[in-house]
């Protein structure tokens, strides 16, 4: 079996075709071991993980917690709010502290976009990002990407839109990358404030109709409006936003055809995505959810297999 | 690659398995509280052949058969160069209280039973649990561990290797013996 070629997994932009089908393969036997009775297996049995979260998080970071639990890791966890890091220590103190403590593997979440390869070079510890600023967010890449084979059989050539706030988006980013690795059509959609002008340069079609590209689209990934990052306005309303840009039980009966709707959590219900097509039926936002957990014990398996 | 000796003819071969069919249902009747599991990738070869001739011999065609991956138990993870590679895991069946027959094609270290054993506890807690191995090779048992049933044994020096063939995948079945690890 081959291995990954990169010991951090710190951006989709790093890593191969291959590393991903790498990754898809190994969730695949994750995917079987989470659906058992007893969903826990022995492999990192005598790994211990630091989970740093400098950043606000409750699915990834309880996601990678449970893949962690379910391949026997020992764990701690630390969010800034509550540590040292108020006091004033520095990122690369905070985490070599950390690691005196005999850590191996460290998954971080930090506001700065960089974080993370800074942390690489610097540790010897396995690095996981798990979201640096609005940079990249690889787990959750692979995780929609992993999801989007699953429920269409291929990513190859199939169309997918990132519909919302792609300027603030890690996730956008990185499903990007993803997505062009494996050769499906990307397209990004969204109000031209938030959608960074470069996005062109990286071969992806850009749109500012939302009803053209969910007709042209197989799968629309609907990206949520971080209001959190709102530091100028954008746009003059949430509610013409919804207007505008959501994606509502309207819009999807207009089309000929059904599409798969995804969503990276967590949802503002009626901004980007009105309740009904949330909870559709062809919906896979809780699938996304599902296979997380999978595709992150598949990145910590192999991250941490080798000599 | 040095051509590697043959150990048994072919013909040697079937009446092997059709022996260890016939000491299986000696022990074990019509296999009806029995269970075979197959130890991923390999022993599900021999597993294969064992369930489809058992099925023949006791007319219970209902044997349960499931084929388990041992990957993720493995005390050498992270002592390969490169990661181990998992294999589909079929286990559709809970062994509580069944009598459970593991086969494997090669026992050597005793390694990859321990592994089994350890990822069948996941499925309950069986009645008894047995053997079965087509080549025992007698030397360098790392761990006590002794097959209950046995097509042949071998014994071979610790750096030579044992490699079963199949018809369906190498088009012949065989056993061979290799000076080295190929």
């Amino acid at each position: 079996m081959s291995s990954l070629s990169t010991r951090h997994l710190i951006g989709i932009k790093n890593i191969t075709e291959a590393d991903i089908q790498l990754i898809f393969e190994t969730a695949d036997n994750f995917k079987e071991v989470i659906n058992r009775p007893i969903k826990k297996v022995p492999s990192l049995r005598d790994l211990t993980v630091a989970n740093i979260f400098f950043e606000s998080s409750t699915r990834t970071r309880i996601s990678f917690e449970l893949a962690e639990r379910r391949l026997s890791a020992d764990i701690v966890n630390f969010a800034a709010a509550s540590s040292s890091v108020s006091k004033g220590e520095t990122l690369l103190d905070t985490v070599n502290n950390i690691l005196a403590m005999k850590v191996d593997m460290v998954v971080m979440r930090h506001p700065a976009p960089g974080a993370c390869v800074f942390l690489s070079q610097h540790i010897p510890a396995n690095v996981i990002n798990a979201g640096d600023g609005t940079h990249e967010h690889p787990t959750q890449a692979l995780l929609d990407a992993y999801s989007i084979r699953e429920q269409l059989g291929d990513v190859a050539n199939k169309k997918i839109a990132i519909i919302g706030d792609i300027l603030h988006s890690r996730v956008a980013l990185s499903n990007v990358f993803c997505l062009q690795k494996l050769g499906a059509k990307v397209r990004v959609c969204g109000p031209p404030t938030l959608i960074p002008k470069y996005y062109a340069d990286l071969g992806v079609e850009v749109s500012h109709d939302v009803q053209e590209t969910l007709h042209w689209c197989d799968v629309a990934n609907v990206l949520r409006i971080q209001l959190e990052r709102q530091d100028i306005k954008y746009f003059p309303s949430l509610r013409e936003y919804h207007q505008f840009f959501g994606i509502t039980k309207n819009r999807i009966e207009q089309l000929d055809k059904e599409i798969v709707i995804m969503h990276p959590g967590p949802i503002n219900r009626g901004v980007e995505i009105s309740s009904d097509v949330a909870d559709a039926p062809q919906s896979i936002i809780l699938q996304q959810v599902e296979n997380g957990v999978a595709i992150r014990m598949a990145v910590l398996y192999l991250l941490a297999s080798g000599k | 690659m040095t051509a590697g000796k043959e150990l048994i003819s072919p013909q040697r071969f079937a009446f092997t398995l059709e022996r260890l069919c016939h000491q299986l249902i000696e022990d074990w009747g019509d296999l009806s509280n029995t269970c075979i599991i197959g130890i991923q990738p390999r022993g599900v070869q021999l597993a294969d052949r064992l369930v489809q001739r058992l099925k023949v011999l006791t007319g219970n065609s209902d044997i349960p058969y499931g084929k388990l991956d041992i990957t993720f138990y493995r005390d050498d993870f992270r002592m390969h160069d490169t990661p181990l590679s998992p294999h589909p895991n079929e286990m559709n069946f809970v062994v509580a209280d069944k009598n459970v027959l593991l086969v494997d094609d090669v026992l050597y270290t005793g390694r990859t039973i321990q592994s089994a054993l350890s990822a069948l506890q996941h499925y309950g807690r069986p009645r008894v649990v047995e053997l079965v191995a087509l080549v025992d090779r007698r030397f360098n048992r790392h761990l006590p561990i002794q097959a209950d049933y046995v097509g042949i044994t071998v014994d071979a020096m610790d750096e030579a290797y044992v490699k079963v063939h199949w018809q369906e995948i190498h088009g012949k079945d065989e056993i061979l013996l290799f000076d080295k690890k190929i």
